[in-house]
């Protein structure tokens, strides 16, 4: 199955050999893995220098929509380039600071492809997969808000750009 | 056949409801009818207009205000998207 929503960790090295195994044709595999932050949280009252640090964040999401949004972004990107394999896997639940919380990672003959493919389902997902954070900080919980940065990243995949 | 709606993250809370059967009344005919409807029950309903850029999905698809309705669709509300 290349795409899974789930509350527990994986292992990227696993993952990235998985997408090659018993096949001698790859020659990429292009992976990405998402980390929490000890960010400051987003937006606070008190002032950048004095914003409270994320100590946690719980992703919700919209289950049975997720795995779909996530299929179609993948299959999207098989449109797109000759890829072999991909391999998605977001976490959910309650997640601390170093915890990892996404992984893509796509096999293809050329980096080229596989390099284009795993950052178009990044920002594919940043922007159509239902995810919602919120996090913890000393202040009290906070629904992070969608970047605008996200949605330009996205965009740029639409102006016929590869 | 009744019409299930969703809702999740910070309109979840702010309802404090994550979902609720409706027998669609005469007339509204689509996303954005519905969430109009909704948001006319007053506090904490009015939460469905003030949320800013408020998505919705119909049967787990994202569509616009104007995406029609039929009875028996699953509805979704929701703010923008925050994973990855």
């Amino acid at each position: 199955m290349s795409v899974s929503v789930q509350e527990a960790d994986f292992d990227a090295g696993a993952e990235i050999a998985a997408l090659s195994v018993g096949r001698d044709d790859v020659g990429a595999v292009a992976s990405f893995v998402g980390l929490v932050r000890a960010d400051k949280a987003a937006d606070t009252e008190v002032g950048a220098g004095n914003a409270p640090v994320v100590q946690a964040m719980t992703l919700e999401h919209y289950p049975g929509m997720t795995e779909k949004a996530l299929e179609a972004i993948v299959t999207e990107a098989r449109g797109r380039w000759d890829i072999f394999g991909v391999r998605v896997i977001h976490r959910v639940g309650r997640l601390v600071p170093g915890d990892r919380i996404v992984f893509v990672a796509v096999a293809s003959a050329h980096r080229g492809e596989a390099f284009a493919a795993c950052e178009f389902i990044m920002d594919y997902l940043k922007t159509r997969a239902p995810f919602w954070k919120k996090e913890e900080t000393p202040a009290g919980g906070r629904w992070v808000d969608a970047r605008e940065s996200d949605d330009q990243a996205a965009g740029r995949w639409q102006s016929g750009q590869k | 056949m009744d019409t299930k709606i969703l809702f999740f993250a910070g309109l979840r809370e702010a309802l404090g409801v994550s979902s609720e059967s409706l027998d669609l009344p005469a007339g509204i005919g689509t996303v954005g009818a519905l969430r109009n409807h909704l948001a006319a029950r007053g506090e904490p309903w009015s939460a469905l207009a003030t949320t800013k850029n408020l998505r919705a999905a119909v049967n787990q698809k994202m569509v616009g205000p104007e995406a029609p309705l039929k009875a028996g669709d699953e509805v979704a509300f929701f703010p923008p998207v925050t994973g990855g």
